[in-house]
């Protein structure tokens, strides 16, 4: 039977903050630098329930790091992390249980077909081979892909494809939290549309919340009820597009997002990329 | 409870499916394996088949032939003994190289229950690897198995196998701690465990400090208790000193193994290398 929930129904202890993140820091020990690279610094924030938080920065702004520590990879040096209020180092089983993600590489098993990919992960969620072949099979339809290539191996499949089939092995679960680390990097416009509307749609169908992490201004406008901008491992501002444009003084969120950071978007994601390497 | 077992059965079946979907997708590969396994199997065989010749002295008919059953017995049972070990060892590398292994281990499935789930996948592909290996060699050299305890032999190597399990959790923590060297260590333990364990030559001739390894071997007692089982027909009891010394290798790597593999990803999390790149 697959777990998808009626719209509605409520995870334990849960409340109206689905995702709270109180000072969460953490560092990194490199072999090139002499003291630890401080990757994420002191970061508070807070993802209401079915919204879709947008978490905006230019690359090694920190925005991974923190998802990974949502989702229970990488563990905070500081700070404490509730999802549904479930602490995550302490019932790290049961925010398991709740939470999903799609990363910007779509891993899969490579020789293995998206349907094989699938029903995998939908057993490691504890859902039947048949209900989740039948889900897989509808999410993948919406999502553009024939049904001749669900069973080809994932490896034959476009970089696009594969994303989606990522974003829909994430739902397949019909995850309360869902945490979308640069989904639609590297694909192509009319993909990247099919992915944006499929997220809101199935925001709006299963009540999910989302966490989106982004360099795309136009998409974090575009997908998010609210956007932090962070810069440098910190969470520098936070508010809906529109707030976050009026409360700097700018005419658009990329302007607003230079008023805080000193640098356009693409200046920034080269200049970190720089620093990081 | 009973509920509870269905639900960590259901989540380790997620494994052993997948493992058997890889085998098929991955035959080639499956193939090229069986056949040098075959290959190294029969090169040892055929050794003890030359014995009068490399010697240079007559040997009886009877005693070339329980020669190359003895080398035959230590090469398939290390063949399916290495396999168990190898599939379990290279858990993370193989998941990194995929690129799965941050899926895999942000799943809500205990990791006992994928472990366990991994090893009985791999048992199957040892299995059919092992059983393939054996009857290929027949139809090349006569194998007189006239006096063999298959159950004895079996039962051995299942104890084996929870030792080698046990072994090979321990051993995937290397690759955890160790991104890029890790899974070279593994390939050492199996190599030293190869060298002690009397695989192909009885562990006396070995020097004493190495017969000491051996002693703590699980591979030591569970290849001399299958060729007193298949050579000379030795029943269960009578092969008890063998085994309770692999069965106590396995009741502590196996709970050991577990604890060291969980430490271990407790580090990758807080070092950030439990992720596909290292």
């Amino acid at each position: 039977m697959l777990a998808i929930r009626e719209p509605g129904a409520k995870p334990h202890g849960a409340g109206s903050v689905a995702l709270a993140a109180r000072g969460v820091s953490k560092r990194f020990r490199s072999s090139r630098a002499r003291s630890p690279v401080r990757a994420v610094d002191d970061v508070s924030l807070e993802v209401r329930r079915g919204e879709i938080y947008g978490l905006l920065g230019a690359n090694g702004s920190g925005k991974s790091t923190l998802i990974r520590m949502f989702s229970t990879l990488l563990e905070p040096d500081g700070g404490k992390v509730h999802v549904f209020g479930l602490d995550i180092g302490a019932e790290e089983l049961a925010v398991k249980r709740l939470i999903n993600r799609v990363s910007v590489e779509a891993s899969f098993f490579k020789k293995l077909s998206a349907m094989e990919n699938l029903v995998y992960a939908g057993r490691l969620y504890g859902l039947g081979p048949d209900a989740v072949r039948a889900k897989a099979r509808d999410i993948l339809r919406r999502l553009g892909i024939p049904d001749d290539r669900m069973v080809e191996p994932l490896e034959k499949l476009s970089r696009g494809m594969q994303q989606k089939v990522a974003i829909a092995r994430a739902f397949l679960s019909a995850p309360m939290l869902l945490l979308l680390d640069e989904p639609t990097t590297g694909l192509d416009i009319r993909s990247k549309r099919e992915v944006q509307t499929f997220v809101r749609d199935l925001r709006d169908e299963h009540d999910a919340t989302i966490l989106l992490t982004t360099h795309d201004l136009d998409e974090a406008e575009r997908l998010a009820d609210r956007i932090g901008i962070i810069h440098g491992g910190r969470l520098v501002a936070e508010g809906t597009a529109d707030e976050l444009t009026h409360r700097y003084g700018a005419r658009d969120l990329e302007e607003a997002f230079m008023s805080l950071t000193g640098r356009r978007i693409e200046e920034a994601d080269v200049a970190e990329g720089e620093a990081g390497s | 409870m009973i509920w509870e077992l269905r639900a960590q059965g259901g989540l380790a079946y997620a494994f052993v499916e997948r493992q058997l979907a890889l085998m098929r997708r991955y035959w080639l590969w499956e193939l090229v394996w069986v056949i040098y396994s075959i290959t190294t199997s029969l090169a040892v065989a055929y050794i003890g088949l030359a014995q009068p010749i490399i010697t240079g002295t007559a040997v009886d008919e009877a005693v070339t032939s329980r020669f190359v059953l003895y080398l035959l017995i230590g090469t398939i049972a290390w063949r399916f003994l290495g396999i168990v070990f190898e599939d379990i060892a290279e858990i993370i590398a193989w998941e990194r190289w995929e690129g799965t292994i941050e899926y895999t281990f942000m799943a809500p499935v205990p990791r006992l229950t994928q472990l366990l789930g991994m090893a009985v996948g791999t048992i199957v592909r040892a299995a059919v690897i092992a059983v393939a290996v054996l009857f290929a060699v027949m139809l090349f050299i006569p194998v007189d198995l006239s006096h063999a305890n298959a159950l004895s032999a079996f039962a051995l190597l299942g104890v084996g196998t929870l030792a080698f399990i046990g072994l090979g959790i321990g051993s995937a923590c290397f690759p955890l701690l160790w991104t890029e060297k890790g899974l070279q260590m593994a390939y050492i333990v199996q190599a030293v465990v190869l060298l002690v364990s009397g695989v192909y030559y009885p562990t006396s001739v070995l020097p004493g400090w190495l017969q000491a390894l051996s002693v703590i071997s699980p591979a030591t007692y569970v290849i001399e208790g299958m060729r007193r089982a298949l050579i000379d027909g030795a029943d269960l009891p009578s092969l008890w000193p063998l085994a309770w010394p692999a069965l106590l290798v396995g009741a502590i790597s196996i709970p050991l193994g577990l604890r060291l593999f969980l430490a271990a990803e407790r580090y990758a999390k807080r070092t950030g290398r439990l992720k596909r790149s290292g």
